[in-house]
């Protein structure tokens, strides 16, 4: 497939806004049953919201330019029954409705307490918010994911192990995100956050490395005789029917050498997986620039995760086009 | 249950791109607005169209085949292209199950183009739509053209007759006896899409002829016989055996 930039920046940029908003709620989890300290409301809950509602509207702006009728967009909301792309146009603005009602709960130091929990922990409307919003994040990056593993005609993306990445993948770089933002605004976190940054990393390079695995030995359903219906070993192709190029030469093909492929395939593996985990664990006390870097380094590799993804699936329609003339 | 459908004949398509030309052009004229082509005289021209012939060589030099092969959406009896659709722009009309898209619905998201294994769909570079073969549904209903030009467009192109159009449900049809009793085949069946439009085989023609055929074996003037011709006074066959 052809690797769409506006798809690769949706993906990657609400995939590190799920996270944080997963890593400032599990932090707020941890605090209200006093396992960790109480950071600045303010500062971390308020503006990590804000942080990752910019992530999510950048996400979505870049969605825009992936469609030829941007200004019908809204129409895409309507088969929810059946596509997981309008579950995804439902989820989205859901989720950064929520995101923005947590941020604001918090910059209000809006906590009424609205029941007792049996311990006798207090629930507060951003408890309520928070338990929703981790909810829309999981439906989120289910949706999105399913986008593409649904697809049984492209082997690659159809397997179980594409929702996992996306999950994984988004969290480690929201959760890494989380340690950089909360080493300025809440020291305290750093090492929770950086600790379970590094966790999900280490679990993301074991579902990637076992789809990469995976999509290496796949051995593709369909074949030129089943394409044209002809049982003979040997078909070629001589012309396929057209001399320039066309929709299905363009959508279809990445278009790069196998080199480029390759490098790319390395470089996002150690720029998504050991190089932000020998950062994290180095900043594991502080040093903001350190974990910046983690955060930047992983993000950069997450675009190339996502180039690769779309350029290694082999579309079955590819049969038609091999040869020009 | 109505299901329209191309049958094509591999058997006796030539390759002439007619149906591509005549598609392209009663399409290209519709109410639905044009197939647009982009740099059409430059160096890389591209451009929409429903349908394309493509060819094929089957077999190794010298025993070859060279086979055209017309591609167009094939209006799929299950269309995976429909329910990925998140406007419901894509739809398979209940009445003759035709694929179609609603241009004035469609967002032009590209996702119904990787749910076809077949690459039936193009989006129109100008338009920003997906755009498929209709099956000419503006020709086929149309009551003021005659009845016999009531057929998709690429029907009435072809010279050789090997494209049938018609109703695969209907048993007595022509396309269900051209299905039936010449081989019809869908393409890429392990997908479970059951497209509607099916192919109809190469077929070898062969007929044996015995000897006796071009000869008589009774030939009492032997004036078929090869050369040289034999003596008139050697033994026909009615003098040997007796009836």
């Amino acid at each position: 497939m052809h690797p769409a930039f506006s798809v690769i920046f949706l993906t990657t940029l609400i995939g590190a806004a799920q996270g944080l908003f997963l890593a400032l709620f599990t932090a707020q989890s941890y605090a209200a049953f006093k396992l960790l300290p109480q950071p600045d409301a303010h500062a971390f809950y308020g503006q990590g919201s804000l942080l990752a509602l910019m992530l999510l509207v950048a996400g979505l702006g870049a969605s825009f330019f992936h469609l030829g009728h941007p200004e019908r967009a809204w129409r895409s909301a309507a088969m929810w029954r059946t596509s997981w792309l309008s579950r995804e146009v439902l989820v989205l603005p859901a989720f950064m409705g929520v995101v923005f009602l947590y941020g604001l709960a918090h910059w209000l130091d809006w906590h009424p307490v609205l029941m007792t929990l049996p311990g006798g922990l207090p629930v507060d409307p951003s408890a309520i918010l928070g338990v929703a919003g981790t909810v829309l994040a999981f439906g989120l990056f289910i949706c999105t994911a399913m986008i593409y593993a649904c697809l049984k005609f492209l082997a690659e993306w159809h397997s179980p192990l594409t929702v996992i990445n996306y999950i994984l993948l988004g969290g480690a770089s929201g959760f890494t995100l989380a340690a950089a933002f909360a080493s300025v605004t809440a020291p305290e976190l750093v090492s929770f956050l950086g600790g379970w940054a590094a966790i999900i990393t280490l679990l993301g390079l074991v579902s990637r490395s076992a789809s990469l695995y995976r999509n290496a030995r796949l051995k593709p359903k369909s074949s030129l005789q089943t394409a044209i219906g002809i049982k003979h070993p040997k078909i070629t192709q001589k012309t396929q029917g057209f001399m320039g190029g066309s929709f299905n030469t363009r959508e279809f093909f990445h278009g790069q050498p196998v080199a480029v492929l390759r490098s790319v395939k390395w470089f996002f593996i150690v720029a998504v997986f050991p190089v932000p985990l020998l950062l994290l664990l180095s900043a594991t006390q502080g040093g903001t620039a350190m974990l910046a870097a983690a955060f930047i380094v992983q993000y950069a590799g997450l675009l190339a995760e996502r180039w690769f993804f779309f350029a290694q699936a082999n579309h079955p329609q590819n049969l038609y086009y091999q040869s020009i003339a | 249950m109505t299901q329209l459908a191309l049958v094509i004949d591999l058997n006796v398509c030539v390759g002439c791109q007619a149906c591509v030309t005549s598609c392209k052009e009663w399409n290209t004229a519709g109410s639905a607005g044009p197939m647009v082509d982009q740099n059409p005289y430059g160096a890389d021209p591209t451009g929409t169209f429903f349908n394309r012939v493509q060819t094929f060589e089957v077999g190794e030099f010298p025993n070859t085949e060279t086979v055209h092969f017309p591609k167009s959406c094939l209006h799929c009896e299950d269309p995976p292209c429909v329910p990925v659709c998140p406007t419901g722009a894509s739809y398979k009309r209940k009445e003759d199950g035709i694929v179609l898209v609603n241009y004035d619905k469609c967002i032009g998201c590209k996702y119904c183009s990787w749910a076809c294994p077949y690459g039936a769909r193009e989006l129109d570079e100008q338009q920003q739509v997906m755009k498929k073969c209709t099956l000419c549904v503006d020709r086929i209903y149309d009551m003021s053209m005659v009845e016999d030009d009531r057929k998709p467009s690429c029907v009435k192109a072809c010279p050789t007759s090997a494209r049938l159009f018609g109703d695969i449900h209907d048993p007595e049809s022509a396309v269900s006896i051209a299905i039936r009793e010449s081989g019809g085949y869908p393409l890429m069946p392990e997908w479970g899409t059951h497209p509607a439009n099916h192919y109809l085989p190469r077929r070898k023609t062969r007929i044996k002829i015995h000897d006796d055929e071009l000869e008589r074996a009774d030939n009492p003037l032997k004036v078929d016989r090869q050369l040289p011709k034999p003596a008139m006074n050697e033994p026909t066959l009615d003098d040997v055996t007796t009836w």
